[in-house]
């Protein structure tokens, strides 16, 4: 049965992933990379909600609509995100957030 | 060791090893590749939960959708071969630092913290109730989310191809 589970052992499942995905978007220089580390970061967001909606609220689901919520804003960010990746590689020739710093002051 | 625990501990550490995979590999397909394993145990965990709908969206949605998305921007953006630099001995200590203070802090916090959990016998919201309340607007329905979400989306479509395509040469 899930009740031989207890829950923070989710809960420290997810919270270690979402540490994992910042040490990657402290890290990392491709901006197709970064991308990959917040993906990871929206991901372990969703497991709190889907774990706290079972355990603690078995009968509502609003952890499980804001995980759906949650999953539909993730692709529309990943979309415009890309489409500002390919938008920049076309100007400048490389994905690299060190070389790419034309506005910065 | 039951089934069910067996199950939770292959995924979650499934889910660990390519994370770290995911943000340490020196070659980009890869570490997409690695997210991709990532987002499969996830929905192994919600199809444990018993959220087999979550567990479907989450399998076509971000391992189908977002995945496949982000491996094409990486082919037209990089070269397949190419291996990053190693990055700097003194910037992955400190991010290392940070990362595990904070860890260690929010687990801490979580283990102390006693939930009183009332899960009962597990029951998977069948198609029904799930679409009900989509577009239900009494308590407990989610029809303005489900609209306003509907509007992202054209927007961010929108938006996408505004940004991606080609400037008019003068």
């Amino acid at each position: 049965m899930l009740s031989e589970i207890p829950l923070s052992y989710f809960l420290v499942v997810s919270t270690l992933m979402f540490f994992i995905g910042i040490y990657g978007f402290l890290t990392r220089r491709n901006l197709i990379t970064i991308l990959m580390a917040v993906e990871l970061i929206l991901n372990s967001v969703n497991i709190n909600f889907v774990a706290f909606n079972r355990y603690l609220f078995p009968d509502q689901l609003e952890g499980h609509f804001f995980s759906l919520f949650i999953i539909a804003v993730a692709a529309a960010e990943a979309a415009v995100a890309i489409a500002i990746i390919i938008s920049v590689y076309r100007r400048y020739s490389n994905i690299d957030v060190e070389r790419v710093d034309t506005m910065k002051f | 060791m039951s089934i069910h625990e067996l199950m939770f501990y292959l995924f979650s550490g499934m889910i660990l090893l390519f994370s770290v995979l995911t943000v340490t590999s020196r070659r980009i397909l890869r570490a997409a590749v690695y997210l991709l394993f990532v987002l499969v145990s996830t929905a192994g965990i919600y199809f444990m939960l018993n959220y087999q709908f979550l567990a479907a969206v989450q399998l076509t949605l971000y391992a189908g959708g977002i995945v496949v998305l982000i491996i094409f921007s990486i082919l037209l953006t990089s070269h397949i071969s190419q291996k990053f630099e190693p990055i700097g001995v003194k910037k992955m200590v400190f991010s290392a630092l940070a990362v595990a203070a904070g860890a260690l802090l929010s687990i801490m916090a979580i283990l102390d913290y006693g939930f009183d959990t009332v899960v009962t016998t597990s029951q998977n919201p069948d198609m029904e109730l799930i679409g009900t309340s989509l577009l239900s607007y009494e308590k407990n329905g989610y029809v303005l989310p489900f609209e306003v979400i509907s509007i992202l989306l054209l927007a961010a479509m929108v938006a996408s191809i505004v940004i991606a395509k080609k400037e008019k040469s003068k």
